[in-house]
């Protein structure tokens, strides 16, 4: 792998930047792999990557049917938190922070990460009780979860003009947590994929997984592609939104369903606010993009959804609360507009399992999965490998729900 | 944005409806099931891409509760409303 740094930037210049190596390769589609990966997404591409990076296993597939980086990695609104409610969510996810902070210096590419806290704008005394219990979990787990008064927000947050004492909803306070940051989507994937193919992984692009194959026995034996069938004796489902898709081509069933999740961005504007800001009360967060924007999220449409659209008045819902407390973004003009798909479970925690199927593991149920990517990668890895959980997730275990041990979740930014 | 053909309103906007959940399979009594096929009830829903039967409430309307088939990918109304799937 070419090492990126400011030497191989100064030497490529002179040579007219035409010397780049490419930053993986494009082989031939072999009939046989130890482990495919199905999904090139941010989950995939860090399971691979942990796969040969801490497993020696090498010899994996990632079969992605658009291109690299190109789904939810690409949808989300590239928050990286911690502040989960469950003993078993919380130190997953502060793993998981912790790696993203370390993943620029290790895959040697640059995800721009910005640790530039979260500040929770709370309305009701209910909601504030709530995240004070969450911060006494927090707490236990060394994440960081600090509650601020009314003056404190909007001291962090300047911008914040609406929400006075006269207003419907006036805002009684806020939590801190400092841990949050947002970072570059597309340097998560490519810097996943680059790492990952310098250890001997392929990546393969425009390769559409039609169906999961089974042997006679029940095992799974490999995958039918749009280019052919590849065999291999394990199989890990990372395709987000469609994981039910794919695995009820093996006749599996999963308690899963598929929603559309809202998010938009603004034109660039002047540096506005520097914290992540989110207002779960009113079904809306924002940070502002090293470009100025300001990358909004909203709330997921009510009903299933296999589109990557955005509803109008899911738009409007959110776009007319976040103006109630931010008048002054009247002005702005949006730009971009786009939905993504999540899989959600009855619990709203994801499943990374070895499934009922021998050799078919998943890794799906993710909302908000992009802050899950590097521990959720590595976790899976283990899993694959080893044929055993990793303690940081052997709760997110596939049968949980056979016993209704439900690790119940709304630690979402746009769970109210 | 749907536009939801209400049985008793007629075509209203999907703003005034609240979405019920899709329609899974007929509640058995927990008694006579097994633990696995009550478990099953509790969890699994259809989730095809594609058409799905759903229940909608017409909250801010007539009230009514009742089922419409959707396209998942398309989001198009493909059968009239109706109390059973």
């Amino acid at each position: 792998m070419q090492h990126y740094s400011l030497l191989s930037l100064a030497r490529n210049a002179l040579t007219g930047h035409k010397n780049w190596q490419k930053a993986w390769r494009s082989p031939p589609l072999k009939e046989k792999y130890e482990v495919i990966i199905i999904g090139a997404g941010g989950h995939g591409l860090a399971t691979a990557y942990y796969l040969a990076k801490e497993f020696g296993i090498t010899d994996v597939a990632v079969l992605e049917r658009g291109w690299l980086g190109g789904g939810n990695v690409a949808r989300n609104t590239v928050t990286v938190r911690s502040n989960y409610l469950r003993d078993q969510s919380v130190p997953f996810y502060v793993k998981s922070v912790s790696l993203y902070e370390g993943l620029t210096k290790n895959l040697n590419f640059n995800m721009m990460h910005s640790k530039r806290t979260m500040v929770d704008v709370v309305h009701n005394y209910p909601k504030m009780r709530d995240l004070r219990r969450r911060q006494l979990t927090m707490d236990i787990y060394n994440s960081t979860y600090e509650q601020i008064s009314v003056d404190r927000v909007r001291e962090l947050i300047p911008a914040l003009t609406g929400g006075g004492p006269g207003s419907r909803l006036p805002i009684i306070g806020g939590m801190v947590h400092k841990d949050a940051g947002v970072n570059r989507h597309d340097a998560v994937a490519w810097g996943y994929a680059r790492a990952a193919d310098a250890l001997g992984v392929e990546m393969h692009q425009k390769t559409a997984v039609t169906s999961l194959l089974r042997a006679k026995n029940g095992d799974i034996s490999g995958v039918e592609t749009v280019k052919g069938t590849v065999k291999a004796k394990k199989v890990v489902v990372a395709v987000s939104g469609h994981t039910t898709t794919i695995t009820e081509t093996a006749g599996l069933r999963l308690p899963l369903r598929t929603m559309n999740l809202t998010a938009f961005v603004s034109e660039p504007i002047k540096p506005i606010v520097d914290v992540i800001v989110n207002c779960s009360d009113l079904g809306f967060y924002f940070s502002q993009s090293d470009k100025g924007e300001l990358v909004i999220g909203g709330a997921p449409d009510s009903a299933q959804s296999f589109r990557r659209d955005i509803k109008q008045h899911v738009f409007e819902d959110t776009v007319g609360a976040m103006l109630e407390l931010f008048p002054s973004f009247k002005k702005l003009k949006l730009l971009r507009q786009w939905g993504g798909h999540l899989d959600i479970t009855p619990d709203a925690s994801p499943i990374m399992d070895e499934t009922s199927v021998p050799g078919l593991y998943v890794t799906a149920g993710w909302w908000g999965g992009y802050k899950a990517i590097p521990a959720g990668g590595l976790t899976m890895a283990h899993q694959v490998a080893t044929n055993s959980p990793h303690p940081l997730m052997e709760t997110f275990s596939h049968n949980r729900f056979k016993n209704l041990d439900y690790i119940l979740e709304t630690g979402t930014t746009t769970a109210r | 944005m749907l536009l939801i053909n209400c049985p008793f309103c007629k075509n209203r906007n999907e703003t005034e409806f609240v979405y019920g959940g899709p329609v899974g399979v007929k509640r058995p009594d927990p008694s006579l099931v097994s633990d696995e096929e009550w478990v099953d009830f509790l969890t699994m829903v259809p989730n095809p891409m594609g058409p799905v039967y759903e229940r909608w409430w017409h909250a801010r309307g007539c009230n009514k509760w009742f089922i419409i088939c959707r396209d998942t990918v398309t989001h198009e109304i493909l059968e009239s409303p109706s109390d059973e799937p």
